[in-house]
């Protein structure tokens, strides 16, 4: 009998071909955008842990309440040992003690006056020790590739002498820098004090993401704590996987052990609880655990959507299938099948046809992805006035989930389209078949 | 004395329509012996097809009985009745119905495949039947290329691929030239003897009517008439 069936799929076109196309069509829709807004949710939390938050963050806790202050004066003190001893007792990530700072950029013009200026958020990383190799002896990843500086370096070089920064490029573009300017930063010390130092501009770098090339300038983190009087400081620490893959329940695994340490220490030897080292994940900043969250329920909502919305066009198609077998099934009433085996033969020619759709759109749709992983789409028009840490190109990205989730609207659609189509046999009265026939 | 194929007692079937009701049989009392070749003739709405109908167990009557190989209908359940249709009961229909997308020998096949014969099996009763109404060689092609006597050949094959005992054919020549019609009813008179197949027709064709060896007349669902016909009377086919 299931030869029976698969030669009247493979024989009929109408049978096969056109429910085969639509449930292609959806499977191969569902993979895509459940890929892209993959690719979408990842591309956001990888680029706000590459440059805001790290997978883990450590701060101080007073430091973290005001975070959005850059209140460097709260910042962790004794850094150096401090990230050692998260190197030794978390090995498996990557620590890179950063310090955040806001200022003003200077730039003079031949005489020493002022040509332009513009705020700056300044951002000093770990460049001279990673060109010297210092941070060999344990797991390590230098600041230029977490940041993408050489990939994101339109103009000049990346520093390699002292007191050499790179800047923005819709700053540079507003400010009218090149490389090899000299420019000067103006901020505040940890004690309030100002804080002046020229520094040369090694090279001009496009992050894609808007508010990083709007105001950003890279430091080194040991000048930086030269000029803001951070000797042995770090306003925060990362924490990055080095895969880049956020893992949010060992992240919060890992946070509470931390900080459950950490308190306990602190009872123990009577220091400020406010300047106690406090881990948080990234989905604990700035709201990301939410969009992450919401981003997940979008996906959801897009598969529920697509298998209602693809249900219907197979109900219909269905109910078309049927009226035009009218006859046939008719015939097999009366040839002696019974209405329940007549109405599983039709759902096992719809498991048939939802598989075979389910793997063509799923192919097809994975092509599209992958397509999208490696190109992506360039979403600058709509990101141009975007404060959001996304970068402006955003691809999709194909995982596990999405070599199956095709098969969910394929296979259900299919299946529940033919199953409200198919009600109609149980209804079709015998009495009526001979009149039919000869209709 | 062998237990009749087909007994009816006062049957009657009555459809609302409306507020009224038309009775399309009235009180209804035939016995069909096994091997009968007989027809039911008379004017449209006499209640042919509803006998057709109750007879094929595709419809229930609304008093009186119908033993069907001493089955009676109104106590079966529909798995019972799909049963009895699937085992005993053939039907030869007037636009011959074969499934368009099957093959000839999967059209035959198809009843058997419902009765799950194994594969040996099958074979060798499809090709019988095909042999029986001279489509042998036509196995492989579909409903589409055959001309409307040889679609109608392979419909009779179809109702006798499972061996019933009982073949409704309800006009079965209605959509044939007279020459196919001949060809048709020599078929089905020779399988009736060969295999004491009971062939059951409704029909207004005179050509049919030649052929039955008993003629029974319906009008206004009762039995006006029920004929036996000398076998001598059946006029040579035409050639």
């Amino acid at each position: 009998m299931i030869s029976f069936i698969i030669k009247g799929i493979l024989r009929d076109r109408s049978r096969s071909l056109f429910p085969a196309l639509i449930v292609a069509a959806g499977a191969m829709l569902t993979v895509f955008f459940y890929s892209y807004m993959q690719g979408g949710k990842n591309n956001f939390i990888e680029t706000s842990a590459r440059y805001q938050t790290g997978h883990l963050k450590v701060m101080t806790r007073a430091y973290a309440a005001e975070s959005d202050l850059l209140p460097n004066d709260l910042a962790l003190t004794g850094a150096t040992g401090l990230v050692s001893n998260l190197r030794a007792e978390y090995p498996e990530l990557i620590w890179k003690p950063r310090i955040r700072f806001a200022g003003l950029l200077d730039i003079p013009d031949e005489n020493g006056q002022t040509r332009a200026q513009g705020p700056i958020s300044g951002l000093a990383v770990e460049l001279v020790a990673d060109n010297r190799n210092e941070n060999q002896n344990h797991r390590n990843l230098p600041e230029a590739e977490i940041l993408n500086l050489k990939k994101g370096l339109i103009a000049g070089r990346l520093p390699e002498k002292p007191r050499e920064i790179l800047v923005g490029s819709v700053l540079a573009s507003s400010l009218k820098i090149n490389p090899g300017d000299r420019a000067t930063i103006i901020s505040s010390t940890l004690t309030g004090a100002m804080a002046i130092a020229d520094f040369t501009v090694a090279g001009v770098i496009r992050f894609g993401v808007t508010p990083l090339d709007k105001t950003l300038v890279i430091a080194d983190l040991e000048e930086a704590r030269q000029l803001l009087d951070m000797e042995d400081a770090a306003g925060e620490i990362f924490g990055f996987y080095p895969d880049f893959l956020y893992r949010p329940q060992l992240a919060a695994r890992m946070a509470r052990d931390f900080n459950a340490k950490s308190e306990e220490r602190a009872r123990s030897s009577g220091e400020d609880p406010d300047f106690l080292p406090l881990i948080l994940t990234l989905g604990e900043q700035g709201g990301l655990g939410d969009m992450i969250a919401i981003y997940d329920v979008y996906a959801y909502v897009l598969v529920a959507v697509f298998v209602a919305v693809m249900s219907l066009v197979l109900w219909n198609a269905g109910l078309m299938g049927s009226l035009r077998r009218y006859g046939e099934i008719g015939l097999r009433l009366a040839m002696g099948e019974t209405h329940r085996r007549l109405y599983f033969s039709l759902l096992g020619e719809s498991v048939i046809i939802g598989l075979i759709g389910s793997v063509a759109g799923t192919a097809l749709g994975l092509a599209i992805s992958y397509y999208l992983q490696t190109y992506g789409i360039n979403a600058e028009a709509f990101t141009r006035t975007s404060e959001m840490m996304m970068t402006n190109i955003i691809k999709a990205q194909v995982t596990r989930v999405s070599y199956i989730i095709g098969f969910i609207p394929g296979l259900l659609a299919t299946l529940l389209g033919t199953a409200m189509a198919g009600l109609g046999i149980f209804r079709r009265r015998t009495a009526t078949l001979m009149k039919e026939f000869e209709a | 004395m062998a237990q009749p194929v087909i007994q009816t007692i006062d049957l009657t079937k009555i459809y609302p329509m409306g507020e009224h009701h038309i009775t399309a049989l009235n009180r209804v009392s035939l016995t069909f012996e096994r091997g009968q070749f007989a027809g039911l003739v008379g004017p449209s709405g006499s209640g042919k097809t509803t006998f057709l109908n109750l007879i094929g167990t595709l419809d229930t009557p609304t008093s009186g009985q119908a033993i069907i190989m001493g089955a009676e209908i109104s106590a079966l359940t529909p798995l019972q009745a799909a049963e009895l249709r699937r085992r005993h009961i053939g039907f030869i229909f007037q636009t011959f119905n074969l499934f368009p997308v099957y093959t000839v020998y999967e059209n035959v096949e198809f009843p058997l495949l419902l009765l799950g014969l194994p594969p040996a099996e099958r074979r060798l009763r499809v090709m019988e039947a095909l042999e029986w109404v001279r489509l042998a060689e036509r196995a492989r092609s579909r409903p589409t290329q055959l001309s409307g006597g040889q679609s109608q050949r392979v419909a009779i094959a179809r109702a006798i691929v499972k061996k019933p005992a009982i073949i409704i054919a309800d006009e079965p020549t209605a959509n044939l030239d007279a020459e196919n019609s001949f060809n048709i009813l020599d078929i089905m008179l020779e399988l009736n003897r060969e295999l004491s197949i009971t062939f059951l027709f409704a029909t207004h064709d005179e050509k049919v009517i030649r052929y039955l060896r008993r003629k029974i007349t319906l009008f206004d669902g009762r039995v006006a008439k029920d004929e036996l016909l000398e076998p001598a009377s059946t006029p040579p086919p035409a050639t």
